[in-house]
């Protein structure tokens, strides 16, 4: 089944800027997380890790 | 705002909670067995199906499946409805989901043990449930998005991205790893061979790991320590970084099982640079979940359910250290074969799922059942046994994991092995495996007064009913970005985004990695003189997969000089072309076996199946009677190489036709080599007579497993041998 798609890419020049095209994408996206992160608004960061304790079923047992 | 009333699906959580606990029982039980037959090899003798190799995958495969994912899915059906204020999307998909994974389960359950296995670790169920299992996957994915969409609450709280992602990569996983071409009904054979189903294999397991018993736990680590602890985590935002690092990173560092092996150094390297970056999204969980309990540490004190939560998390931590720790290529020397990494994989197990399993099951249970939990001081022992459990059984296969591979690399200043018997390094780790079922022993048994408990505290609450619950309906907001909303605030509430996002994420380590590898040639250096195997080879190998050999034996010599003297030359990636699946193995409880042929006389390894301690005193190898006695069944052959033909194996059309005499031809050499032994000729002879006088029918010996095994054992390593022979001439 495989042999069909064997040797598919020996034809791709160039195949090694593979790597360095993902480490390009891993770095933009990690600096616009933390960029996004770090300025996000204090409110809304709580609010949002209040979520799992907004359940107004809840008894303490 | 008008408030709309629904209901929540609390049965179906106590469905998977039930399952849950059966199913950790069974598996926990097989474990301990396992553990009690490194001390008494013949502990199930003469019982195939309860033989060790057989039911080493019913063990794992019944912990990580059964237990852990019926735990999983309890845990998500809670907590996704909450989160989402919604109930799930579709009863009747919940059920499919429900149903279905225990009858994978029961078909796993029964399969494994006859002998039905793909070999490949924690994928070793066959073509058909494979099928199965992607259906329920998806099953429980549609429900989980549909729900989604339903939802009443505007955006999603990380837990729901980790169960997101699970489903994504999960899927993209399972699917990739279980290619396979099948043969007849329950056999079949893996689309890649040697090298590259290595490399295929341990993307899926590392990764399978990562996420099915980690991402999804994470998820409800989220959940369940804020529910326990009654306070939000601790950073909302150091869970966004340590979401998208961790899967993101994950997904690159399976490579790191296979160091020092065949494959390609550069995806070696890739592995370890990956695994060790994944240390920080690894803490950073864990330190968000443990600081979820800031100042409320006296809680700790009183409460079970997060004095196990926080032994999980803490295991967690301990896991995760260790794991960039021995993805290090010179730690990875050392560790890797033995038995610190089946220590590794239990503080995994034990602390992080177990433990988190047992929280929630405590956290959950007397509210489903609206009741007080029936024993603290019972939770309480559950957890302290556990707990000793726990270090009962790692700490005794540390020790034993670095006493061996340390006696494995001892020399003489002669150059010689020290203990150039492998039998007693086996020897000297004894006291470790009884210390290791001890600890065994102690988990179990907290884990029967965990059922006693739920038991009681279930015959003392009420009915488990659908839980009312009111939310207004959301409104529709447009699909772009708000003035003043961030792309991440943006993307919280666009959960067909977030998926999407989230499994490029996932993609680009797979493709990066893999697709170089299975595509391009030169990765693969071939070796001229490696030629397929012969039909009854083929047909040997295929009952070493049944037998489970691949657990307790490697087919990987790693290019050191202890290992070169021990077992001859190290192995070469251009060896392992034809075999569909790859055997390599990862652990050795018995010695490597690629360069086995040729050592042995073809009647030391028909003594050694029918009783390994006669020829190898001490060893902890079982018995495997029914080989010599069971009549080889070659009815699938020329369907097994026209299968092999299909996947690239160069067989001609007259070799398939030819088979069953090559078959015979090659089985009366065997038989012939046999009668060297004098006692094999008195006691063969004898059993002929025998069968004659009572008019029985009578299996030649050339038409026998065991032919077929040592064909396929003599065989094993030896291409390479012919190509130096005649480069030596």
């Amino acid at each position: 089944m495989l042999k069909f798609v064997k040797g598919y890419m020996d034809s791709i020049d160039g195949i090694e800027v593979f790597p360095i095209i993902s480490l390009l994408i891993f770095f933009t996206f990690f600096v616009g997380l933390f960029y996004w992160v770090f300025t996000a608004k204090k409110e809304y960061i709580k609010s949002l890790s209040n979520m799992p304790l907004d359940n107004q079923n809840d008894q303490i047992l | 705002m008008e408030m709309q009333q629904f209901h929540y699906d609390n049965k179906i959580v106590k469905k998977f909670i039930y399952a849950t606990i059966v199913f950790g029982v069974v598996g926990m039980a097989v474990g301990l067995l396992l553990a009690f037959m490194f001390l008494f090899p013949n502990l199930t003798d003469g019982i195939s199906w309860l033989s060790f190799g057989r039911l080493r995958p019913l063990h794992t495969n019944a912990v990580i499946f059964a237990f852990v994912g019926n735990a999983m899915f309890a845990g998500i059906y809670y907590s996704l409805q909450r989160l989402l204020k919604a109930r799930m999307a579709s009863d009747l998909l919940s059920n499919i989901n429900f149903w279905g994974w225990q009858l994978i389960i029961v078909a796993a359950a029964i399969s494994l043990p006859l002998g039905y296995t793909s070999s490949k670790e924690y994928a070793e169920l066959e073509w058909p449930i494979d099928i199965a299992i992607a259906l329920i996957w998806v099953v429980f994915g549609v429900n989980m998005i549909w729900t989604i969409l339903k939802r009443r609450q505007r955006h999603l709280y990380v837990a729901i991205w980790f169960y997101l992602a699970t489903f994504i990569t999960v899927a993209v996983l399972h699917i990739f790893n279980s290619l396979e071409l099948p043969v007849s009904a329950l056999k079949s054979y893996s689309v890649y061979a040697g090298v590259q189903d290595a490399l295929v294999q341990w993307w899926y397991g590392h990764n399978a790991v990562a996420f099915f018993l980690t991402t999804p736990f994470l998820g409800l680590m989220y959940y369940f320590v804020p529910k326990a602890a009654n306070r939000p985590v601790y950073s909302y935002r150091l869970s966004i970084v340590h979401f998208w690092s961790l899967i993101f990173i994950y997904i690159w560092a399976g490579p790191h099982h296979l160091l020092y092996t065949a494959l390609p150094e550069w995806a070696q390297n890739l592995g370890v640079a990956f695994s060790v970056m994944l240390l920080m999204p690894s803490w950073g969980g864990m330190i968000n979940g443990l600081l979820t309990l800031r100042g409320a540490w006296d809680k700790v004190r009183i409460d079970p359910v997060l004095k196990f939560m926080v032994v999980a998390i803490t295991g967690y931590g301990m896991a995760t250290f260790e794991g960039p720790t021995l993805s290090l290529k010179n730690v990875n020397a050392i560790a890797h074969f033995t038995d610190w990494i089946i220590a590794h994989v239990h503080v995994g197990a034990l602390a992080w799922n177990g433990f988190m399993a047992f929280g929630i099951i405590y956290y959950l249970i007397p509210r489903l059942f609206k009741t007080k939990l029936h024993s603290i001081g019972l939770a309480n022992l559950h957890f302290w046994l556990g707990t000793l459990g726990i270090i009962m059984y790692a700490l005794p296969l540390y020790v034993a994991g670095f006493t061996q591979a340390s006696m494995w690399k001892q020399f003489n200043p002669d150059g010689t092995l020290v203990y150039g018997n492998f039998l007693e390094t086996v020897t000297e780790i004894m006291p470790m495996y009884w210390m290791r079922a001890i600890g065994g022993s102690l988990y179990i048994l907290g884990m029967f007064i965990l059922v006693y408990n739920v038991i009681i505290t279930v015959k003392n609450g009420s009915k488990v009913e659908d839980e009312l619950a009111e939310a207004p309906a959301l409104e529709r907001v447009t699909n772009k970005r708000t003035a003043g909303e961030g792309w991440h605030s943006w993307l919280e509430r666009r959960p067909i985004q977030l998926t999407i996002g989230a499994t490029i994420a996932i993609l680009i380590g797979g493709i990066v990695q893999i697709v170089p590898t299975i595509m391009v040639k030169s990765n693969i250096p071939t070796i001229a003189s490696v030629k397929p195997y012969t039909p009854l080879e083929l047909e040997g190998r295929d009952i070493y997969i049944r037998e489970g050999c691949v657990g307790c034996h490697s087919q990987m010599i790693r290019p050191f000089r202890s290992e070169v003297e021990r077992y001859g030359e190290y192995s070469k990636a251009g060896e392992y072309v034809y075999d569909h699946p790859f055997l390599w193995g990862s652990k050795r409880t018995g010695p490597d076996l690629h360069r086995v042929g040729g050592k042995y006389s073809d009647n030391w390894h028909f003594n050694h199946m029918y009783d390994p301690q006669s020829t190898s005193s001490g060893s902890i190898m079982p018995r495997y009677p029914w080989l010599i006695s069971d009549e080889l069944d070659k009815s699938d052959t020329e369907a097994k190489m026209r299968a092999m033909v299909a996947l690239g194996v160069p067989y001609s059309d007259q070799e398939i036709e030819k088979a069953q005499e090559s078959m015979l031809e090659q089985g009366a050499q065997i038989e012939k080599n046999l009668y060297a032994d004098p006692d094999f000729v008195k006691a063969y002879e004898a059993d002929k007579k025998y069968s004659a006088d009572n008019g029985e029918a009578f299996i030649e010996m050339k038409n026998r497993e065991i032919v077929a095994v040592i064909a396929y054992l003599q065989r094993l390593g030896t291409d390479i041998k012919v190509e130096t022979a005649k480069t030596n001439q």
